[in-house]
Formats: structure tokens, C-alpha cells, sequence
């Protein structure tokens, strides 16, 4: 049982690290701290997918140098899986946008109510009757 | 020939986006025209690809040459040309209309912002529904909803916590749909749904395959407004600019019920998703939760944008229920309803931006005597609502009958029960609305001065007025036909095991 | 069966559709070319229907497919006898009532009578649509567009008690209209077709519980606009609209789509035979003879004279859906004839309370002391109707009666036999003292003494409509041949059956 929690420990930590980012989203009343605890969950999808094209013993997938003729094989399990290093090079691109229009709506609501605490959002909120 | 038309669908909007800001910086009254025009291209290759497919089958472009499942793939078969030719069409309207509505609500200064956002958010929608990558699936349901984050933040009061909160919780949905990617990745290697459909049957049973399967709906019930997962969605759709509410009200949550219809019966074989996952009769009772809910909440409102956001929770539902019913007629159903229901939420949202941009109210107890003033519009307004109420010959009838033939079949009466409820609540919701603008006042305030003889006729300028009444003649003309299009699309876009 | 494929049934349903867009077209400044609308399209109408009658007579169906939804989901028109006389009724009061309308509503200087008019000629459109429907589908996209057609009409005043009956009328008729929609997909479910087969088509096609539910779900949703208690709330309150309305709509289209329903489900989708094996139209017979006898007690005891009518009007229609469920050929002929009788008599008893309104503005039974001598005409078309629904020979209300009550012994039911006896003493009772009050009282003190008719636009098509009721009664075949059609749908049903 154990072997095989250690065996898988990437998964455990990228959940862990979810649960850190999903915690934050819903239990702090800052809104960049809920910004904050947005990009961690990105970050531990990000990581869970570099992680999973992980190989032992493997290397870079690039074809060193010399020659590689006709005929002769690439060896697979040599190289790492390039494509979810690919996949996420977008998604961290996306999760950087996602950043900049969160972080542009919260300059937007500090302007408007002096403040980024939720609960004193809504109670200037409710106290304005909106 | 056609097969560039389906590149194009994406490329023009998106390049044609990038050139908004230049034509912004130079004369912003340009930006308009440009974005127009730039949008009767997609539409006319819709157009253009469904004949195709109609004519010869389906078919794919290869994006870049590569071939897949390597490359990405845009596959198109009949459910996407049709739901492509229905979000370029709305698109187009909601183009059209924009212009007076939007240099009304927004300062001048981001008219030309909010146009690039504009065919981002369209080309994200289009992107979404035509390509056959999982992946790529990803990346344009992101720039939809980040252009959708930033659309909804300009609108006002209280836009930027609506927004807010959306991006959080339209961030948990990504990441959840993109781990479902990763999990279908580790057990498949592929990213194609074509080639996934293929793999996956042989491991039905793996749990990282219903992990997976998990994930997908999670998500994608977040991004489509299902209840429970809904919370974002009033706020947000209700405090941005009218035109964008009309945008994502009609095409966001119509595209998510896309995607989860394709994610359900291509991407998994519907074997899975009907005897395998317990997963129907659960999104069936949250839609049937959704229906009476988003009822419920319109009831108590008295502004007329809120009502409808409330009703749009509640149409998300229908579509569900269809869906989850998994038989011929409750598909047929969906689908039909996908189309009827982004054409009659598009023309409320539409009216009701007309209403706000003349009167400036959207308060239902304030609309006296709006029949005098904006006839045509209040026309369009009643045509719209029977065919919310569901009565014949407007096209949300048909899409009833044929969700509760679904529903029949199946025999599942609370779904029935809860889609007729659905109905009678509408009409409660529509009439009152009706009698308000129709009716004299029943405790006239000032009803000495005579002013029945005093409104004078003040309708919405063009540009408003034509989408709204061609969006109120497509609702009879859509149910007239909805025979026609179930018999030469729809009956090919549900799954032939049904 | 001979069929004829014919697009004269579109014609005649959409010539009032395009008559309607001409009269929003036209609207409030021109008002003599938009009633002309209103005439030209009433003539044509009635012409189409008319000129079908001959094919019909010679047993043949008529019939036009619009659009085909799905296999087995037909928008379709097809005319039969039984469609064919309700087509008819409709159509040809409609001439009487759009002049009717025009002396009412100018008498009354109305508002909003673009609007009056425009709902009028979408109601008649989607009963002619009603009347001609192959199937059930088509019947249920006209009966709902019916129910939202007549709601400008019902609230027309704009008053807190119009708009309070406006919301009535919608409750209880977009509640059955979603039950009728429910059970309409259970048959379409069941047999795979909705199309009416003379004689039903549902047997064998579900267990007896299911079917009986099925009954009772159509039974609910097409009573509520036929007012079988207690489902008639909706209609005395509805009263509120302006009188062409209530003599139009709430004694012949509206009300008449309901029993013409009900009698579409009794007699064409389940049939006389699977009635009398599921045994549940004995209960359906005694639920509606219960409407006929306590109707007939509320009106007496109701002094407005539109109530009044209204409850006879749900008497009346009780009777009609009485002399259905008891399936014989007798009680059939007799149900189907009164359909037509009955919307003779009580569109000119509606007509006179119009025209009583309009030049007396009398509403009250107990205000008509003495009215006879200034509106003669007037009142003595009230006597020959009111003659004519007691079921007193030569009117042709005798003529319903006897067959109902025939088919009353022919069931061997003694029990309803007494039943139209009572109803028939009922309507003496309630309709007689407005006649004896008018001609041989004292006059009251507001009462013009000598002749003073109202607008000859309202009292020409009441003395026609009352005169016709006494034709009726003696040629029953006269002009456009009611009874023969009878005949002939009462065949077709029992010829299967």
C-alpha cells in the first residue's frame, strides 16, 4: 500500500497542491488571495501534466548531433514525451492571461469600492442598496 | 474549396480581431462596419460547410497539413455545421444591433476594445464548436471565456465582482476540463476525438477513464449554468452591457450543452454514457432542479434583464433534460432546442437592451404604455414570450414536444411534470411583463394629465430594431419548418445508436 | 373513404389570418377599409367552407398536408362531416357577428379596436383550424393559439376586473392546454399516430389504467374550455368582455373548440366500443349531467344577464357532451345538431344583452321591466331563442332535445332522460321571466315608452340569427344541410363502432 502511494507521489502532490489553490479560492475573504489560490490550482494541473511524461532514465527529447540514418530505430522510451510540455506551454499562457484579467477586474473593484475584502465589498454593496 | 472555409470560420474573426484596435486608433466609428462585415464571413462559410456536409457527408480540414491524430483536426459533421451556423448567424444579429446600444453604455474610449473582445469571445464560440481536439477544445473555450471575463467587466455597477467571480469559478471548470484531458492522455495517447472514440471502448472500465468522465461533466456543467453550479451566472450575465448579455446568454451556455452532448456521445460511444456512468439520471434531476429554480428566482424579480437571466438557468435545464433522457426524440429535442433557444434568449436580451436604451429602465412595473411608444418591439417582445410559454406555432413548441416525447419514452414523468411546470411559470413570467406594457396602468399615478394621448411613438433606431424584428420572425419561421430541420440536420446529428 | 386533396382548407383558415395583418396594417385612422377587411374575409371564408359542403355530402373527406414534422407528426387538415359542421358554424356566425361588432363597438366608441378586431379574425382563423384538423397535433397548435387569440379579447376593457378575468382564462386554460400536451405524447407514443379515425383508434394500445388516465387528462383539459364543472370558473368571469366576444367566443368558438374536443377524444381517438369496455363513461355521463343540473341553478340565481347566459351556456354544453358519452346513434345525432342549434340561440341571446347594453345600458335582468315595447325586435328575438333553447317545437333546439332523449332511452338510462328534462325546465325557468319582465310589465321609470331600437348594424344580424334558429327548426336540412352532415358523421363512428 504504501509502495504504492510513493510509488504515484507526483499525483499526490499535484492533488495536494489543488486542494491548497481550491482551499484558498473558498475559504479566504481577500480576493487576491483567492487570485493567488486560482493560480496554484493552475499551477498543479500544469505540473501533473510535465510530470506525467516523465520517463526513467530518459532524456531531452532531442536527436543529439550525429546521424540517424536510414533504418536505424529511435529508441522510444529514451526520450521523454515532448507533447504535454507542448500542451501546457498554452496553458501556462492561458493561465497567464486568466492572471492579468483577474488582476485587471480587481484593480477595477478596488477603484470602485476601496477595497478587495469581500465582505466589506458586500456590505458597501448592500449598504448602497445595488 | 470548402475545406478552407472551415479554416476561415476562425481566421477571419480572430485576425479580423487583431485589426479592430488599428482601425480604433485611426476612426473609431470604423470599428462597427469593419466587425460587421468581418462577420458575414464566418457565416456564409457556415453556411457554405453545412451544404456540405448536408450534400456529401461528413468531412475534415487538417490545420497545418499535419495529419491526425498528431495534428489538430477541425471535424465536421452535422451537429457542428449546424450549431456553427447558428452562432455565426446570432453573432452576426448581435453585431448588427450593437452599435447605438453600445455607444450608449460604454464610454467612447472602449468602443474599440470591446469590438476586438467582441470577435475574440465569437471566434473562441466558433473554435469550441468546430474543432475535433480535445486539446485545442481547451485553449478555445479559454479565449471565449477570457474575452468573456473582460466583456462582462466593463458593464456596470457591481460587473467587476460578477466577473470576478467568474473567473474563479470559469477557472476551476478549465482546469477540471483540462484534467480530464490529461487523464484521457495518460490512458490513451491521443488528443483526437475521432481517435479517442476508437481507443477508449476497449477501457470502458478503467477508473482513470471515469475520472475522466467526471471531470468533463463538472466542468463543463460550470461553464454551461447548471444548477447547482450556476452561482455565476445571474450576476455576471445581468450586470454586462446588453449586447454582450445577449451574446453569452444565447451562445455560451448553448455551446457548453453542445460540447457536453459531444463529449457524451462521440467522444465517449453514448453506451458508455448511458449503461456504464450513473451520470443521466444525475444531470437530469439537476436540470430538472435547474428548470423549477431558475423559474422560481425569475418569478420573484421585478427587472426584466434579471427575470430573463433566471430564465436562461432554467433553459440550460431543458436542454439537459433532453439530453440526459438519451433517446432519439429527447436528443432531437436538445438539439432543436440549442437552436430555438439561442434564437428566442438572443431576441429578449435584444428587446430588452432596446427597452433599456429608450427608456432607460428595465423595471417591469415601468413599462406602461411601452406598446404605443415602441410597437414593434413589443410585437417582437409578445411573439418572443408565447414561443418562451410555448405555444404553437413559435418554435419553442416544437422543441417541448419533442424534449417531452424524450421524457416520455424514457418514462420519467418528473421530468415531463417538471418541463410543463416550466411552461405554465413562463407564462405567469411573460404575461405579467405583457399586461404591464399593454395594459393601462391599474393605479395610474398620473393619471390626470390624459397622457394615453401624449405618448408619442419613439422606436428603437434601426440598427435595433431590424435584428430584433428578423430574430422575432425567425421564431415563427423556425417552428414552422422545425419539421424541415429535423429531417435534413438534426435527425443525422443524433447518435445512430438512438 | 373517398379523399380529395384540396388546398381549399388552408385558404379557408388563413383568409381571416391575412385579413388580420390588413387590419393592424390599416389600423385606427382609416376605420371603414379596416372593417371592410373584417366582411371580405368573413364572406370568403364562409364561401370556402360552404363551397366544400357538396363533397362532403357525397361522403367524401377533404384533406391538405402542410408540413410533415416527423413520421406520424403531421401539421394536417383533413374535413370530415363532423369538422366540416363545426367549420361551418363558426364561419357563417362570424359574418353575422363581424357586423354585429361593428355596431357595438362604434356605439360603445370602444378604444383599442385595431386590436378588437385584429384578435377577432386570429380566433376565427384558429377555430376554422380547430374545426378542420386530421390530427391531434394540429388541433393542439390551433387550440393553443386560440386560448392566446381570445386573451385581447377577454381583457379588452382594461379594467382590474378584465384583467383579473384575463388572468383566470389564462390559469385555467394553459393548465389543460399543458395536460393536453402531455397526454397528446403519451398517444403519439403509444400508437405511433395522432391522426382522429371515426370510431377511435387507441384500442388495444395500452392497459385499461393507462387509457382511463389518458381520458381523464384529455376529459380535464379540453372540459376547461368546455366548461364542465368544476372547471367553468374561468367563464362567467370572462364575461367581462365586450358582448360580440361573449356571443362569438363564449357560445360558439371558444367553448365550442372545447366540446368539439371533447367529442373528437370521446368519439374519434378512443371510440364508443373502447368507452364502453373501460366502463368509465357512465361516471363521465354522471359528471356531466351533475354540470347541466347545477348550471342550470346557478343561472337562476344570477340577476346580470351575460351570467346568466353564461351558465345556461355551460348547461348547454354539458348537454352536448352528454349526449356523446352515452354513445348510441340517437343521443350522437343529437349532440352533434346541437353544437349548431345551440350556437344559433344563444349567439342571438348574447346578441340581445349586447344590444340591450349598448342602447339601454341595461346589464340587469331586474332592470328590463317593460324593455319589450322599446326594443321590440330586440326582445322578441330573445323570446324565439329563448323558446328555441327550452326545446319548444317548431325551434330547432326541439330538434336536439328529442334526439338526446331518444338516445337517453336507446342507452337505457332513464336517469338522463330526466336529466334533460330538468334541464329543459330550468331554462323555462330562467329565461321565461326575462321575457314575461320586458313584454308584460310595467315599464320603469328610464324605459322609453315607444320604439327606440338599437343600431340597425346590431339588430339586423340578431333578427337573422333568431330567424334562422326557427328555420333550423323546421327544415333542419335548410341552406347548408346541418342535419344530413349530422348523419353523416354519425355514420362514419357508428359504422366502424
Amino acid at each position: 500500500m504504501l509502495d504504492y502511494v510513493i510509488s504515484k507521489y507526483n499525483f499526490w502532490i499535484y492533488v495536494i497542491l489543488m486542494m491548497i489553490g481550491l482551499y484558498a479560492m473558498i475559504g479566504k475573504r481577500n480576493l487576491i488571495k483567492k487570485l493567488i489560490g486560482m493560480n496554484i490550482f493552475q499551477s498543479a494541473v500544469i505540473l501533473f501534466y510535465v510530470s506525467i511524461s516523465v520517463k526513467a532514465g530518459a532524456t531531452v527529447p532531442i536527436l543529439s548531433g550525429h546521424s540517424y540514418g536510414h533504418g536505424e530505430l529511435i529508441e522510444v522510451a529514451k526520450y521523454l514525451n515532448p507533447l504535454p510540455h507542448v500542451l501546457m506551454l498554452t496553458a501556462i499562457v492561458v493561465s497567464i492571461a486568466t492572471t492579468g484579467v483577474a488582476l485587471a477586474t480587481l484593480i477595477l473593484i478596488y477603484r470602485r469600492y476601496n477595497t478587495l475584502e469581500e465582505d466589506e465589498i458586500l456590505k458597501i454593496r448592500r449598504d448602497t442598496g445595488v | 474549396m470548402v475545406e478552407q472555409f472551415a479554416a476561415l470560420i476562425i481566421v477571419a474573426p480572430l485576425i479580423a480581431s487583431l485589426i479592430v484596435p488599428l482601425i480604433g486608433w485611426r476612426q473609431k466609428r470604423l470599428c462597427y462596419p469593419w466587425v460587421v462585415a468581418v462577420l458575414v464571413v464566418p457565416f456564409i462559410c457556415s453556411l457554405g460547410v453545412l451544404n456540405t456536409v448536408l450534400t456529401t457527408g461528413k468531412f475534415s480540414y487538417r490545420l497545418g497539413g499535419w495529419a491526425p491524430p498528431w495534428g489538430i483536426e477541425y471535424a465536421i459533421d452535422h451537429l457542428n455545421a449546424f450549431v456553427l451556423v447558428i452562432v455565426t448567424f446570432i453573432s452576426l444579429i448581435i453585431a448588427v444591433y450593437s452599435k447605438k446600444s453600445v455607444e450608449k453604455e460604454l464610454a467612447e474610449e472602449k468602443i474599440a476594445p470591446f469590438y476586438t473582445l467582441f470577435l475574440l469571445l465569437v471566434t473562441g464560440l466558433l473554435g469550441i464548436v468546430i474543432t475535433g481536439d480535445v486539446f485545442n477544445l481547451f485553449v478555445f473555450l479559454e479565449i471565449s471565456s477570457l474575452s468573456c471575463y473582460a466583456l462582462i467587466a466593463i458593464g456596470e455597477e457591481g460587473a467587476p465582482t460578477a466577473a470576478f467571480n467568474y473567473v474563479i469559478l470559469g477557472t476551476i471548470a478549465a482546469c477540471f476540463y483540462l484534467l480530464g484531458v490529461g487523464y484521457l492522455y495518460i490512458a490513451t495517447g491521443s488528443l483526437n476525438m475521432a481517435d479517442l472514440a476508437n481507443i477508449l471502448p476497449s477501457m470502458y472500465h478503467s477508473k482513470v477513464i471515469l475520472v475522466a468522465f467526471a471531470f468533463f461533466t463538472v466542468s463543463l456543467a460550470i461553464k454551461g449554468g447548471l444548477f447547482p453550479l450556476h452561482t455565476w451566472l445571474p450576476d455576471a450575465y445581468y450586470t454586462a452591457p446588453s449586447v454582450v448579455s445577449a451574446l453569452i446568454a444565447s451562445l455560451m451556455t448553448k455551446v457548453s450543452a453542445y460540447v457536453m452532448i459531444r463529449v457524451m456521445f462521440t467522444v465517449f460511444q453514448p453506451h458508455f454514457s448511458v449503461d456504464i456512468v450513473p451520470v443521466l439520471p444525475i444531470l437530469g434531476w439537476m436540470a430538472v432542479f435547474a428548470i423549477l429554480f431558475g423559474g422560481i428566482k425569475a418569478l420573484a424579480q421585478t427587472d426584466l434583464k434579471r427575470m430573463l437571466v433566471y430564465i436562461v438557468v432554467a433553459e440550460v435545464g431543458y436542454i439537459i433534460i433532453g439530453v440526459s433522457v438519451a433517446n432519439r426524440m429527447g436528443l432531437t429535442g436538445a438539439i432543436l432546442h440549442i437552436m430555438n433557444d439561442a434564437v428566442m434568449v438572443a431576441c429578449l436580451f435584444l428587446i430588452v437592451g432596446a427597452i433599456f436604451y429608450k427608456t432607460g429602465t428595465r423595471d417591469i412595473n415601468k413599462l406602461h404604455y411601452l406598446n404605443k411608444k415602441m410597437p414593434f418591439t413589443m410585437a417582437a417582445f409578445t411573439i418572443t414570450a408565447l414561443s418562451m410559454v410555448g405555444i404553437p406555432p413559435a418554435c419553442g413548441f416544437f422543441s417541448k414536444w419533442y424534449l417531452i416525447l424524450g421524457t416520455i419514452e424514457a418514462g420519467q414523468w418528473v421530468y415531463a411534470a417538471a418541463l410543463l411546470c416550466s411552461s405554465l411559470i413562463n407564462a405567469v413570467l411573460f404575461f405579467r411583463v405583457i399586461e404591464c406594457a399593454y395594459l393601462k396602468p391599474l393605479n395610474p399615478v398620473n393619471a390626470h394629465t390624459g397622457e394615453t394621448h401624449m405618448i408619442q411613438r419613439d422606436e428603437a433606431p434601426l440598427t435595433m430594431l431590424a435584428p430584433i424584428v428578423i430574430m422575432a420572425a425567425l421564431v415563427i419561421l423556425l417552428g414552422m419548418f422545425s419539421g424541415n430541420i429535423i429531417s435534413s440536420i438534426i435527425q443525422f446529428a443524433v447518435p445512430a445508436s438512438f | 373513404m373517398d379523399v380529395v386533396y384540396s388546398s381549399r382548407p388552408l385558404w379557408a383558415v388563413l383568409v381571416s389570418m391575412i385579413a388580420a395583418f390588413l387590419i393592424l396594417a390599416t389600423g385606427e385612422k382609416n376605420r371603414n377599409i379596416r372593417e371592410s377587411w373584417t366582411i371580405i374575409a368573413a364572406f370568403v371564408k364562409f364561401f370556402i367552407v360552404a363551397s366544400m359542403v357538396p363533397l362532403i355530402l357525397q361522403g367524401k373527406v377533404i384533406e391538405y398536408t402542410i408540413i410533415t414534422f416527423y413520421p406520424g407528426l403531421l401539421l394536417q387538415f383533413r374535413i370530415d362531416a363532423f369538422g366540416m359542421l363545426f367549420g361551418l358554424i363558426a364561419s357563417s356566425l362570424w359574418i353575422a357577428t363581424s357586423f354585429y361588432s361593428i355596431g357595438y363597438v362604434r356605439g360603445l366608441k370602444e378604444h383599442a379596436q385595431t386590436r378588437y378586431f385584429f384578435a377577432f379574425a386570429m380566433c376565427l382563423t384558429s377555430t376554422i383550424g380547430i374545426a378542420f384538423s386530421a390530427n391531434l397535433l394540429t388541433f393542439l397548435i390551433f387550440y393553443e393559439m386560440l386560448t392566446i387569440a381570445t386573451y385581447p379579447l377577454v381583457i379588452h376593457s382594461e379594467s382590474p376586473e378584465a384583467v383579473k378575468g384575463g388572468r383566470k382564462y389564462l390559469t385555467y386554460t394553459l393548465t389543460a392546454g399543458c395536460v393536453l400536451l402531455f397526454a397528446t405524447g403519451m398517444i403519439y407514443y403509444m400508437t405511433g399516430t395522432l391522426d382522429f379515425k371515426a370510431g377511435g383508434f387507441l384500442a388495444g394500445s395500452g392497459s385499461s389504467s393507462v387509457l382511463i388516465m389518458l381520458f381523464a387528462m384529455f376529459i380535464f383539459g379540453f372540459g376547461v374550455k368546455a366548461g364542465i364543472m368544476p372547471m367553468h370558473e374561468w367563464l362567467p368571469t370572462a364575461m367581462v368582455a365586450p358582448t360580440p366576444v361573449s356571443a362569438l367566443l363564449h357560445a360558439v368558438a371558444v367553448v365550442k373548440a372545447g366540446v368539439f374536443g371533447c367529442l373528437r377524444v370521446i368519439l374519434y381517438i378512443f371510440g364508443p366500443n373502447l368507452l364502453h369496455n373501460l366502463g368509465i363513461w357512465l361516471i363521465m355521463a354522471y359528471i356531466v349531467s351533475f354540470t347541466v343540473i347545477v348550471a342550470g341553478f346557478l343561472a337562476l340565481g344570477q340577476d346580470h344577464l351575460k351570467r346568466r347566459l353564461a351558465f345556461s351556456t355551460v348547461n348547454n354544453l354539458a348537454m352536448i357532451i352528454l349526449g356523446a358519452i352515452l354513445l348510441t346513434k340517437s343521443s350522437m345525432t343529437g349532440a352533434i345538431i346541437h353544437m349548431a342549434n345551440h350556437a344559433f340561440m344563444k349567439i342571438t341571446l348574447f346578441f340581445c344583452a349586447g344590444a340591450l347594453h349598448v342602447k339601454a345600458h341595461k346589464d340587469y335582468v331586474s332592470q328590463l321591466d317593460g324593455i319589450g315595447r322599446q326594443m321590440p325586435m330586440t326582445m322578441g328575438a330573445f323570446a324565439i331563442a329563448a323558446i328555441g333553447l327550452s326545446g319548444i317545437p317548431p325551434m330547432n333546439g326541439f330538434i336536439s332535445k328529442w334526439f338526446l332523449c331518444m338516445g337517453a332511452l336507446e342507452a337505457n338510462q332513464i336517469i338522463f332522460l330526466f336529466v334533460f328534462f330538468t334541464s329543459a325546465m330550468l331554462d323555462v325557468a330562467f329565461l321565461f321571466p326575462v321575457i314575461y319582465n320586458s313584454f308584460f310589465k310595467k315599464p320603469l321609470d328610464d324605459v322609453t315608452p315607444h320604439f327606440d331600437e338599437a343600431p340597425m348594424l346590431m339588430v339586423i344580424p340578431l333578427t337573422i340569427t333568431a330567424l334562422l334558429s326557427v328555420v333550423f327548426g323546421i327544415a333542419p336540412d335548410a341552406f347548408v344541410h346541418f342535419f344530413s352532415i349530422t348523419t353523416i358523421a354519425v355514420q362514419n363512428i357508428m359504422g366502424v363502432g
